[in-house]
């Protein structure tokens, strides 16, 4: 462990020590590759993505498999999850007749990213992989596929285009200036903000938990000790409050997707 | 020995962290990908189905109670109605018959007084016969007698004689004027 680019902190630094705090940043989201194949690396999101996959089928299998008509535990509660994004999200936004078939995507979205957030706080795991920004922007230019191709599909090449830019004329002098800033926020700022409005959640979250647990082991000295129960008393609030604040993102990661299926599918708004 | 700030602001440098790294990037679309089909293509399809089935059963069971619930509202309309009719026919037939008893009653009451006159009147006749046949034969007897007493009187018969009955009959005449005088 003397790679310090990898290590959160310094096992061995604590106050008075003579020793600085060991601040974690962005260092913090590198990781070591935990093997190399054919040049490419593997590293811990990585692996905790693909378990994710793993969870959410094997959840879902389990619940959904075998259904009956008079529900088990497990399909009880995975009914449950299907009825909150079905009815809960894809109806009230989209609606029931049109949204129906986006309801596998705004699931599979749901869970999906709800379980990679979760590994936050998941002992060992201990790191949310969508605060990589790479698996947000994937995720997020997924749902920019879809809600551009629907435009166009919908409205046809200048209908789409109208659409995107919110072309309306009544708005007098003004008008190519909102379809300007119109274009601008719907093709370039919204799916930026889609995947970083994730991103930038999970980051700053657990950015918070490893200030609080360093903090704790850092304290760990002489009259810190005071401190560091405080600080470990943080911990534990910032780990309730990341629990919120995970399944939170991934309800609103699915509410913008809809929305921006649902604006696709509206006439020229 | 490298300040660890320093560190920080050397990596800050070389790494940003709104660029996406291509092999995460991938990974986690195929992480996703394979979450959606399965998801999409089997599981969901498979929800849908017992969901829609579930609905079908229990809105098939309100249904099926709503049916029963009209069929036993007509049954009990039918019944009450049925009942009404009854009652009326049996206030009908109560009446008719009070109609008919009382139609009967004044008949045979009519009838009585016929046959009770009817009675009497043969009784009268009866009488007036019998009377008439006592007096017929009361005037022979009386006659008779009166004959023998005259004849016994007299020492002859007189029963051959023309005159005879003229004088009884005269005899009786004024008998039967005097009963009426005095009666």
């Amino acid at each position: 462990m003397s790679n310090a680019k990898t290590l959160a902190f310094e096992t061995d630094c604590h106050i008075f020590d003579g020793c600085g705090f060991p601040t974690p940043g962005l260092h913090s989201f590198l990781f070591e590759p935990l093997f190399t194949v054919g040049g490419i690396e593997f590293n811990k999101p990585m692996l905790l993505s693909l378990v994710s996959t793993v969870i959410v089928i094997g959840f879902f299998w389990a619940a959904f498999n075998k259904p009956k008509l008079i529900p088990g535990k497990l399909q009880m509660v995975g009914e449950a999850g299907y009825d909150f994004v079905r009815r809960g999200v894809v109806y009230e936004t989209i609606g029931k007749r049109e949204g129906e078939k986006y309801v596998p995507l705004m699931f599979s979205l749901f869970f999906f990213i709800w379980i990679m957030n979760l590994w936050s706080i998941v002992p060992i795991a201990q790191f949310p992989a969508t605060a990589v920004i790479a698996f947000p922007v994937g995720l997020a230019a997924l749902v920019y596929i879809v809600w551009m191709s629907v435009t166009f599909k919908r409205h046809g090449f200048i209908g789409g285009w109208k659409n995107i830019t919110g072309y309306d004329p009544s708005l007098g002098p003004v008008f190519p200036m909102v379809m300007f800033f119109e274009f601008l926020s719907n093709v370039f700022i919204r799916p930026f903000t889609h995947a970083v409005r994730l991103f930038a959640n999970m980051f700053a979250g657990h950015v918070l938990i490893l200030i609080f647990t360093i903090g704790t082991w850092y304290l760990l000295n002489g009259i810190g000790i005071a401190y560091s129960a405080v600080s470990f008393l943080m911990v534990i609030v910032m780990t309730v409050f990341e629990l919120f604040i995970q399944a939170l993102q991934a309800y609103v990661f699915i509410l913008l997707s809809c929305s921006y299926i649902q604006g696709a599918l509206a006439k020229h708004h | 020995m490298i300040s660890p700030l320093l560190q920080i602001a050397a990596e800050e440098e070389a790494q940003n962290p709104l660029i996406p790294e291509i092999p995460e990037l991938v990974i986690g679309l195929i992480a996703f990908a394979i979450v959606f089909f399965v998801l999409g293509k089997k599981l969901l399809p498979n929800i849908n189905k017992v969901l829609e089935e579930r609905r079908e059963a229990i809105e098939g069971g309100i249904e099926q109670a709503e049916i029963a619930r009209t069929e036993a509202q007509s049954v009990l309309e039918q019944y009450k109605a049925q009942l009404a009719e009854a009652r009326h026919e049996a206030a009908r037939l109560r009446q008719e018959a009070q109609e008919q008893g009382a139609a009967l009653i004044t008949e045979m009451r009519a009838e009585g007084q016929r046959q009770r006159e009817e009675i009497v009147a043969a009784g009268h006749s009866q009488i007036e016969a019998d009377r008439k046949a006592a007096a017929s034969a009361l005037r022979q007897d009386v006659g008779k007698l009166a004959t023998d007493l005259a004849g016994k009187l007299v020492g002859e018969s007189l029963d051959d004689h023309a005159r005879q009955s003229r004088v009884i009959d005269r005899f009786l005449d004024d008998l039967e004027e005097k009963a009426e005088a005095s009666r």
